[in-house]
């Protein structure tokens, strides 16, 4: 009973220094250093944007135009040459392979988290020093694997190595999410009468949608915008976007409006795909941040 | 169709060397239709206890009997029991009917079954108005009557309940256990509720189960506890504010405490005999001293800490080194400092127990 007197001492110390922010900085000012930063990481998108819509020879003025007569010409142009079979090589792998880390990424992390067993520990360890050798020290092996099982210039490779590549990050990421599961939940569940795939479609998957929505997110980003396997492994037939672009860099020097044009084209997918799974990202990041 | 529950000398090991024993050999025989509370502090083993009951956790040794059947190895779906959690553990993603009808749905029941079942549970509960809402869009007690309801609507053999009203403020626990209480006598479904709180072990069991370090100490209806607790850890959980317990040496036909010299029933002086004691523990209930004058028998109190709960106030103070609570009259209450003298308010009202085996005497 006398203990009950310590208390409140103890929450009112963690409360004040989080009111004590808050006056010291004010909103005033974490607002003007939101926009300095937002402006410093749009800046270059903004720049693209119009020289995207610039003809080639505005785009070399210095200082740089900010006003001047738009032009569909660079879109076009890029659109008209070959832009879209390497558009549909990057979609292809990028779709396939978060697929299949899906397909793989989710069971792994249900048993890592839900169903531990002894070993977990070792297989998550492992899983993670996958991503410690450099890329670069793979890559001849890589190569001639490649080359003696024909995976040479096509897109099969290019799935199979960004599968393995975002996998244990996605089976990392996937697991904290599946760990905020709440136990409990699951035990009602086995009570109800849920048996084990009632149980992971009808409850598990649900709670951990969003979750899951942020891990394939991330997974399309990484594997569209990988450049290094693409531009060593692939050519003319499987080349994605990336190697498509670097192709504007020529001997005769740079086409700005063109490249941007270009540039804009790729990023418009990973854009979209963003702006549909914003929610879900903001939640499902920081869901997994919170413990 | 409500049934009888049995543990039949039930544990639980946790693997190591050695095991942790979290239930050792609980014999408990719950009659059909029974509320049964079991009570305890905490990593007595109550929870683990019930979620033996629920199939959640292992039965390594003994066995467990609902009704007729032994469920000792049954996976928890083929129990036939409805569980609600602390957490009240609700799918967040499914609307409070969906929530409901969940098992039933499993179990391929009709959906105008379920719509009529859920809806049935819903008024019993005053649910109906938020049957189309999602958990999130709840206050704590509408939840856990959610939770509540997804049990009743199974209709199950027996309900376990793991500390449902824990987190629920104050005064919504009170009315809530007065509502559980009426709502388990209406359906005389037999009822297994663990709790921490021995008020709320009090208030709604017919019977309450102490245990301790894995151990059944006591089950018995909430006055026989309070009344002859077996031994001095009953008796000193089941209270409040918990008895008064202090080891004493034994004088001629009874115990010295202070001045005063306590005279115990000849039952306690025999026992005590016979286990060859020369002290005892010597257990009085706060209610069962007064103040008393000067002049009069009594024994000293320094107040330490004053309680005002209104009616009553509590006294707090220090008898050799145990500590001491008097209940005193809530009006004139000593202050803290004050020198007052202390006795027995009638005879029959103590309690002594051995204090190598904590048993009780007499």
């Amino acid at each position: 009973m006398t203990t009950a007197t310590a208390a409140p001492p103890a929450t009112a110390t963690s409360e004040a220094p989080r009111r004590n922010t808050k006056r010291r900085y004010g909103p005033g000012t974490l607002t003007v250093v939101t926009w300095v930063l937002a402006i410093l990481f749009v800046f270059p998108l903004l720049w693209m944007i119009l020289t995207a819509f610039k003809q080639e020879s505005d785009a070399y003025t210095d200082p740089p135009k900010l006003f001047f007569k738009p032009t569909f010409d660079q879109i076009s142009g890029v659109l008209k040459g070959d832009f879209l079979p390497y558009l549909g090589n990057s979609a292809f792998v990028t779709i396939i392979s978060t697929l299949l880390v899906l397909l793989l990424g989710i069971p792994a992390a249900y048993a890592l988290s839900l169903a531990p067993v002894k070993g977990t520990k070792n297989a998550l360890s492992f899983f993670l020093s996958t991503k410690m050798l450099p890329i670069v020290a793979a890559i001849i092996p890589l190569y001639v694997i490649s080359q003696n099982t024909n995976l040479l210039d096509t897109v099969w490779a290019l799935i199979i190595l960004y599968t393995a590549m975002n996998l244990p990050l996605a089976i990392w990421m996937m697991r904290s999410f599946f760990m905020e599961v709440p136990g409990e939940m699951i035990e009602a569940a086995r009570i109800d009468g849920a048996n084990l795939p009632t149980l992971l479609r009808k409850i598990i998957m649900p709670v951990v949608a969003p979750g899951v929505a942020a891990t394939a997110l991330i997974c399309v980003i990484f594997s569209w915008t990988e450049f290094f396997y693409a531009v060593n492994l692939t050519a003319a037939r499987a080349g994605t976007v990336p190697v498509f672009l670097v192709g504007f860099i020529t001997s005769e020097g740079l086409y700005w409006a063109q490249l941007s044009a270009a540039a804009l084209l790729a990023s418009l997918p990973v854009m979209i795909v963003g702006w549909f799974a914003q929610n879900h990202l903001v939640r499902g990041l920081s869901m997994g941040a919170v413990k | 169709m409500s049934a009888e529950v049995i543990y039949d000398q039930a544990s639980r090991v946790y693997p190591g060397n050695p095991g942790v024993r979290a239930v050792d050999k609980l014999s408990l025989d719950v009659p059909d239709g029974e509320f049964l509370v079991l009570v305890g502090p905490s990593g007595s083993g109550k929870s683990t206890a019930l979620r033996m009951l629920a199939g959640l956790e292992d039965v390594n040794e003994g066995a467990i009997r609902i009704g007729d059947r032994d469920v000792t190895d049954l996976p928890p779906k083929d129990r036939d029991i409805a569980m609600v959690f602390q957490s009240y553990a609700l799918y967040p993603h499914m609307t409070v009917a969906d929530n409901m009808g969940f098992a039933l749905k499993l179990r391929g029941v009709s959906k105008s079954d379920i719509e009529a079942k859920v809806a049935e549970a819903a008024a019993m509960l005053d649910l109906t108005k938020y049957l189309e809402r999602k958990p999130k869009a709840l206050s704590g007690g509408q939840r856990q009557r959610v939770a509540m309801g997804r049990a009743i609507v199974r209709e199950p053999s027996v309900f376990l309940m793991d500390e449902p009203l824990s987190n629920l403020d104050a005064k919504l626990r009170v009315e809530t256990r007065a509502n559980i209480a009426k709502l388990q006598q209406r359906l005389g479904t037999t009822t297994i509720y663990v709790t921490h709180d021995q008020v709320e072990a009090m208030t709604m069991g017919d019977r309450v189960a102490v245990l301790k370090d894995g151990h059944l100490q006591q089950c018995d209806s909430p006055r026989e506890l309070y009344e002859n607790p077996a031994n001095s850890f009953v008796a000193g959980f089941i209270g409040s504010p918990a008895m008064n317990l202090t080891t004493v040496p034994l004088t001629d036909g009874g115990v010295k405490l202070g001045d005063l010299t306590v005279p115990l029933p000849t039952a306690v002086l025999t026992g005590a005999r016979e286990d060859g004691l020369s002290e005892i523990v010597f257990g009085v209930r706060p209610e069962a001293l007064r103040l008393v004058g000067e002049a009069d028998d009594g024994f000293e109190l320094v107040v330490e800490l004053v309680e005002e709960l209104g009616a009553d106030a509590y006294l707090h103070g220090k008898v050799g080194d145990d500590r001491f609570v008097v209940r005193v009259d809530g009006r004139t209450p000593p202050r803290i400092g004050d020198n007052v003298r202390v006795a027995l308010r009638g005879e029959g009202e103590t309690h002594a127990f051995n204090p190598s085996t904590s048993l009780r005497l007499g």
